[in-house]
């Protein structure tokens, strides 16, 4: 399992990596492991919204479950990923990469402090697999 | 995960092989390998898979009056049935709703040469159900009952490499064999084996039943003889979608006590010419034309139906959705449901409520994928 250390993380599974005021985020290589082959994306967010921390902005169905998608930290949608709508394999193939979900330009840059960092994320999903 | 539940003999072997493990109908079972479900669906499709379904249930019904009891209990005529046919059939309650679907075979009965006996394949959730219904229905004929489960390992290989992996197998010739129809053999030198040109995939194939103490021995030699043609482990999820593109029903989503043969459109597995419980009502039924029926559907814009979920017509709800998911083989987000006759017509315009929105979707013929044994 991938961890990225550039990235920070949500106990919700979300991975998100800031440069300056934009944040890109997605869901975790543990995230699309559990859920196993993505077969359908839907990014229910629109461009220029303004969204809280916690808001669901998309949701990622595999064969077998659905997963509601949160926004690790609040602010204005700057960009969707629609690539993701035709090529949901994506998620499983390159979750920190092709299959980002969103970008969106940060409210309080300062909140993704209080994310999970690499090292606590890696725990809080080992934790959960035993 | 919980001890009430139980394991089959490849249990360790699937751990050992990265098989997801969960919980399903009272057994710890494989959902998947790493191979992931979409593509152990096409394995299935392209070359041939191997599936553990030993949860599966077995009962044997012998004795003088066999053949009559079978036929009173199961919505199948079996006395059309030839020694080492198989087919599909429902046990169903007096009111027609089903209790289980299972395949019978006609074999010969190895304690009376001048005899057949009747094997049934039930599904694992209703083994209980189903041994208690044909038990208390036995006493009133000559015959004897019993569940042969335990001592009986189940497993299914399919798809269009299998029958020629399989005869590599067996001393008995199997490129003549009919679908439906089945073969007793001994493999690997003396495993007795029955094989039935069966299965729940739409793919060639079999279905086989031998002693559960052979059951590593037999999947590894499956598994060994066909790994150049790319025969792989199945798990669950794939098993799923492969009887899903067919519309091969599911109990407990196609059928269960309040969905009967008639609307589910199973009445190829029932013979109105003879008696059997459940015949009144559902001759009744076929003769008055069901008030709703199973139907498929595709979904028209983005997005994917789940078992449960509303179908609506002009926003107004109409049915449920029995199964749904994305079909591997068509690329197709597709499903059944269960609808009123006036909105079962191919191309009408209905909607399923996909979290709390409505999805244009539309009536489409069934099956998505056509048996390869019926093209």
């Amino acid at each position: 399992m991938n961890y990225p250390a550039d990235l920070k993380y949500s106990e919700n599974d979300e991975w998100i990596r800031i440069e300056g005021n934009t944040g890109t985020i997605g869901i975790t290589d543990f995230a699309q492991d559990q859920l196993s082959d993505v077969v359908f994306v839907e990014i229910i967010v629109e461009p220029d919204e303004d969204l809280n921390q916690g808001d669901a902005c998309a949701t990622v169905e595999s064969v077998k479950a659905a997963a509601d998608v949160y926004l690790p930290v609040g602010g204005t949608i700057t960009e969707l990923n629609e690539d993701l709508l035709d090529t949901p394999e994506l998620v499983n193939s390159d979750p920190y990469g092709e299959a980002w979900m969103v970008k969106i330009e940060l409210s309080d840059p300062g909140v993704a402090d209080a994310l999970l960092s690499a090292d606590a994320y890696q725990k809080h999903c080992e934790e959960r697999l035993v | 995960m919980s001890n009430d539940l139980k394991r089959t003999e490849l249990y360790q072997w699937h751990v050992d092989n990265g098989g997801r493990m969960v919980p399903f109908a009272g057994w710890e079972m494989p959902v998947q390998y790493p191979t992931g479900p979409v593509k152990e669906h096409e394995i299935t499709r392209q070359a041939a898979g191997l599936f553990d379904i030993d949860h599966m249930g077995q009962i044997s019904v012998r004795g003088p009056e066999a053949e009559q009891f079978v036929n009173w209990i199961v919505t199948y005529d079996v006395s059309k049935m030839n020694l080492y046919d198989a087919h599909y059939a429902l046990f169903c309650y007096a009111d027609g709703g089903v209790i289980d679907d299972l395949f019978v075979y006609r074999l010969p009965d190895p304690e009376n040469a001048d005899r057949h006996y009747f094997f049934l394949a039930i599904n694992a959730a209703n083994r209980s159900k189903d041994v208690a219904w044909v038990t208390a229905h036995a006493k009133e004929f000559d015959v004897s009952v019993k569940d042969i489960s335990d001592e009986t390992y189940m497993i299914a290989f399919q798809g269009p490499n299998a029958p020629e992996i399989m005869d590599r197998l067996t001393t008995v010739d199997l490129t003549q064999m009919a679908r439906f129809s089945a073969v007793q053999d001994l493999i690997l030198d003396d495993v007795p084996i029955l094989l039935g040109r069966t299965g729940y995939t739409g793919e060639d194939g079999f279905e086989l039943f031998f002693p559960a103490e052979h059951a590593v021995e037999v999947w590894k030699a499956i598994l060994e003889e066909g790994k150049e043609e790319g025969v792989a482990p199945i798990g669950l999820a794939a098993r799923d979608s492969l009887r899903f593109e067919p519309c091969m029903p599911l109990y407990g989503h196609e059928l269960s006590p309040t969905i009967s043969p008639v609307e589910a459109r199973l009445t190829f597995a029932v013979s109105f010419d003879k008696d059997f419980i459940g015949r009144d009502a559902l001759l009744k039924q076929k003769l008055e034309k069901p008030g709703r029926v199973l139907v498929g559907f595709e979904l028209v814009e983005r997005g994917l139906a789940r078992e449960e979920y509303p179908v609506l017509h002009h926003g107004e709800e109409i049915g449920v959705v029995t199964t749904g998911m994305y079909s591997p083989t068509t690329s197709g987000y597709l499903g059944m449901a269960l609808v009123p006759r006036e909105f079962s017509k191919i191309g009408t315009d209905i909607e399923i409520q996909i979290r709390n929105k409505p999805v244009k979707a539309k009536i489409v013929k069934r099956p998505f994928y056509v048996p390869a044994y019926r093209r």
